[in-house]
């Protein structure tokens, strides 16, 4: 089996080479025949890939102890849904899968595109080929999965595995890697078509919808596999927080945020011919850091909570990071004739501008999140010392950068193309403004002092309003001419332009994330050393330990403690953190206990016993809003889907001079 | 042109402010990373510095009292004695033998008081069945 799988990986690397070669090669001569021959090597090399995936899992599931990867990080008690995760539990079982994902999308976009984009698609093949060569040589000959435990030539095996790191085995986290790496990986398709469009100069706009609606799927599943790790990180990793800017989540981030703006400037080179060149840097930057995201959570060179051991794949990565750099540079310096804009800036206050500084403040938020990342590495390089940055310094950068984005998401939408009028901004925001205002000195007058948190739900407040107003304005106009319900009307509307209702929706779910992130403004905490019977009182809860229970399975032994949960003289719950500790690999975990409710989170750590046994170590949270975070989240998703549902009629373009409102009746109109 | 000036002028005072909170940011966070080694070589100027020690937690060395958790890095012959009173849950990998960065400041009686603590395990493969001491980290109670 494991030579099978160890061969597949070989063939694959082979025929990753040919297709790259015969793709070039195909589409600068034009011999169809060399190009047909470089998309079947796509389609084989998805299959041998999938080959050597199935035989890791096989291996992983049924235990077969012999191989390596196997050993280190699955055992026999182990759940199945652990097992199978297992297979990107380690490095040489992530990577695999990364290659497997590449593949997979490549053999996909060649299947759905090979006739649409037929000029530009031998290229577009290329350049996924290009990192796929580059994964599978690490697949093949770096950190194969399809090690074999030997002592001399005799291959061996162990009675029983090391297990999954305990910290992993939790149901978000066997969705998180590979949420993520869809993200990853995925943004080598639009970066291919970039690049694709790019060399062959393509006349036709059409490879920016591919480029974009490609970015969008690939934007939802990073965002998935961020939240989702940020879920993991508060509900197991203990310590209360859900991001920590630690540098693998940073590293997550850096592409998300790049894509975002690419999000958005598409839509000025979509509509305006203009930004051409920052566009495809952008998408180029996004696909770039995300090899770089591979690197730094591959080898170490930042100390991080993902605890990868050091491993000789880095200079291996920083090779292929050097060289996609210098080639991409090459070919954007090589196109700069076909990459020249259309138009100009006309005005500050315009549709134009506000996607300019949306564009300058999540670079500059990209930037120092590098930076911070990375000053480890900068500051050890210059001055001999190595000094990190933490939390503070991240937060003080990027706090006031998301609430200005805030700001630009409630009011970006309703400017006009080109120049705003007066008029218009009056007719928009004095109503938005005014509620915003009210609402901030109605909680200054109610003791709120923390200058950040009270901006923050303003500008929630205004941005949720303004999008309110613009759903109501559409639906309502639509529901005067076809006589449907307000409701009815609303779908229509989206289901006319989802590409706009999707982003209002995607914006929607923004705000109620940032009313969540707002509320850590006012967490509280409390670790105490209580003992059996007695309680302790933190915000407006009353918690009482009433007591400490044992027991044990064959994956790991468990203490938890049970907590009574009373607020004002009322028994209102009773939660159970607890303490693991796995058998196989000899580690303890805290399994938190987490009172979910929408106004604020009653958050329990079990963290062990005093010395002399008698008192059990709690330590208790309060966090005010935290489950906006999560519901925003889903909303955010559910805009992004609409999104991508291809709208009833086309966009019209705006005229000078009218605004989006009126567009929108005049829309409505026809 | 004018258009463009103004651009310019509102690019400037964004990044600037940008630059300006950075800047502060580095100052209040910057921690330097050490080894216990070179913390003793460090001497008198490393009682001002926040920093971050790198070493292995010492076997049964984890006691905890109170609010605070007492153990003690080693790096070969070299130990330090470590105090940690932070607000955030030690995390699951700290134990005995796990390698561990203790962020805070040095004291004058020469006890590091540590605000944070991050641990990694010791490399899975070198971890033979009898350098386990699950009970011993069940004693320490953490």
């Amino acid at each position: 089996m494991e030579n099978l799988g160890a061969v597949s990986v070989l063939i694959a690397f082979c025929l990753g080479v040919y297709a790259l070669a015969a793709s070039i090669l195909g589409g600068w001569k034009r011999k169809p025949y060399l190009v047909a021959s470089a998309e079947r090597a796509v389609y084989a090399l998805w299959l041998l890939l999938t080959v050597a995936s199935s035989v890791v899992v096989h291996a992983l599931l049924t235990g077969d102890f012999r191989m390596v990867y196997v050993a280190s990080h699955s055992n026999r008690d182990m759940p199945a849904l652990y097992k199978f995760a297992a297979w990107w539990g380690g490095q040489e079982g992530s990577l695999l899968l990364w290659s497997w994902l590449l593949a997979s999308y490549a053999a996909l976009v060649v299947l759905t595109n090979r006739r649409r984009h037929r000029a530009m698609m031998p290229f577009v093949t290329a350049v996924l080929m290009a990192p796929q060569v580059f994964f599978l040589i690490l697949n093949a000959f770096v950190a194969s999965p399809f090690r074999m435990l030997a002592v001399g030539r005799e291959i061996t095996s162990v009675p029983d595995g090391n297990g999954l790191n305990p910290l992993l085995q939790y149901w978000a986290m066997a969705l998180h890697p590979p949420a993520l790496y869809l993200g990853y990986v995925g943004f080598a398709v639009p970066f291919a078509f970039a690049m694709g469009a790019l060399i062959t100069r393509e006349k036709s706009d059409s490879w920016l919808q591919t480029t974009r609606r490609w970015t969008l799927i690939t934007w939802l599943f990073q965002s998935c596999g961020i939240l989702l790790g940020a879920g993991w990180a508060y509900a197991v990793l203990g310590w209360g927080g859900y991001w920590g800017w630690d540098p693998v989540e940073n590293a997550s981030l850096l592409p998300w945020i790049t894509a975002t703006a690419f999000l958005h400037s598409v839509m000025m080179q979509e509509k305006k011919g203009m930004m051409k060149v920052w566009n495809v840097s952008l998408i180029s930057i996004t696909f770039w850091l995300c090899i770089f995201g591979t690197f730094l959570t591959r080898s170490g060179i930042v100390s991080s909570v993902h605890a990868f051991a050091q491993s000789p794949i880095g200079k291996w990565f920083v090779g292929f990071l050097a060289v996609l750099a210098a080639a991409v540079i090459y070919v954007i310096l090589n196109r700069l004739d076909y990459l020249r804009s259309e138009a100009r800036l006309e005005s500050v206050v315009s549709r134009e501008s506000s996607f300019l500084f949306n564009n300058l403040l999540l670079l500059a938020s990209c930037f120092a999140v590098l930076w911070g990342t990375l000053f480890p590495v900068i500051s050890e390089a210059f001055t001999g010392e190595k000094i990190s940055v933490a939390a503070p310094f991240f937060n003080r950068v990027n706090v006031p950068i998301g609430l200005f984005l805030l700001f630009l998401t409630g009011v970006a939408p309703l400017f006009a193309w080109r120049r705003t009028s007066v008029a218009s901004l009056r007719r928009n925001f004095t109503w938005p403004l005014a509620a915003a205002a009210v609402l901030a000195a109605g909680l200054f007058a109610a003791g709120v002092r923390h200058g950040y948190a009270l901006v923050c739900f303003a500008l929630c407040l205004f941005v949720a309003w303004t999008i309110g107003a613009e759903f109501y304005k559409g639906s309502r106009a639509i529901a005067a001419r076809t006589g449907q319900n307000l409701l009815a009307a609303a779908v229509e509307l989206t289901h006319r332009n989802p590409r706009r209702y999707g982003g209002y929706t995607v914006h929607m779910g923004i705000v109620l994330m940032f009313v969540g992130f707002a509320g850590s403004a006012f967490n509280k905490q409390a670790t105490v050393e209580v003992e059996l019977g007695s309680a302790f009182q933190l915000g407006r809860y009353e918690l009482q330990v009433r007591e400490i229970r044992r027991g044990s399975n064959p994956n790991y032994s468990w203490d938890h403690a049970v907590i009574g949960v009373s607020s004002g003289g009322k028994a209102v719950d009773r939660l159970e953190p607890e303490r693991r500790l796995y058998v196989s690999s000899g580690q303890n975990t805290s399994e938190v206990a987490i009172r979910r409710r929408l106004n604020e989170d009653l958050y329990l750590n079990f963290a062990g016993m005093s010395a002399d046994n008698s008192k059990a170590v709690i330590q208790a949270y309060v966090f005010p809003l935290v489950s906006w975070i999560w519901i925003g989240f889903l909303v955010l998703v559910g805009g992004t889907l609409v999104c991508l549902v291809p709208g009833k009629s086309r966009v019209k373009e705006a005229g000078p001079g009218v605004s989006i409102a009126e567009v929108e009746y005049a829309q409505v109109e026809d | 042109m004018k258009t463009y000036g103004k651009f310019a002028a509102i690019i400037v005072v964004i990044v600037g402010t940008l630059v300006w909170l950075a800047a502060g940011g580095i100052n209040e966070s910057k921690t330097y990373y050490t080894t216990v080694e070179e913390l003793r070589e460090m001497g008198q100027s490393a009682a001002d510095r926040r920093l971050r020690v790198a070493g292995d937690v010492e076997e049964g060395s984890i006691v905890r009292l109170g609010k605070e958790v007492e153990f003690t890095l080693k790096q070969d012959a070299l130990k330090l004695k470590v105090v940690y009173d932070g607000a955030d849950p030690l995390p699951d990998t700290f134990r005995d033998g796990a390698q561990a960065l203790a962020d805070g400041k040095l004291g004058q009686d020469g006890v590091f008081r540590a605000q944070k603590i991050q641990a990694k395990c010791a490399s899975k493969y070198e971890a033979k069945p009898g350098q386990k001491h699950p009970d011993a980290v069940k004693r320490a109670g953490v």
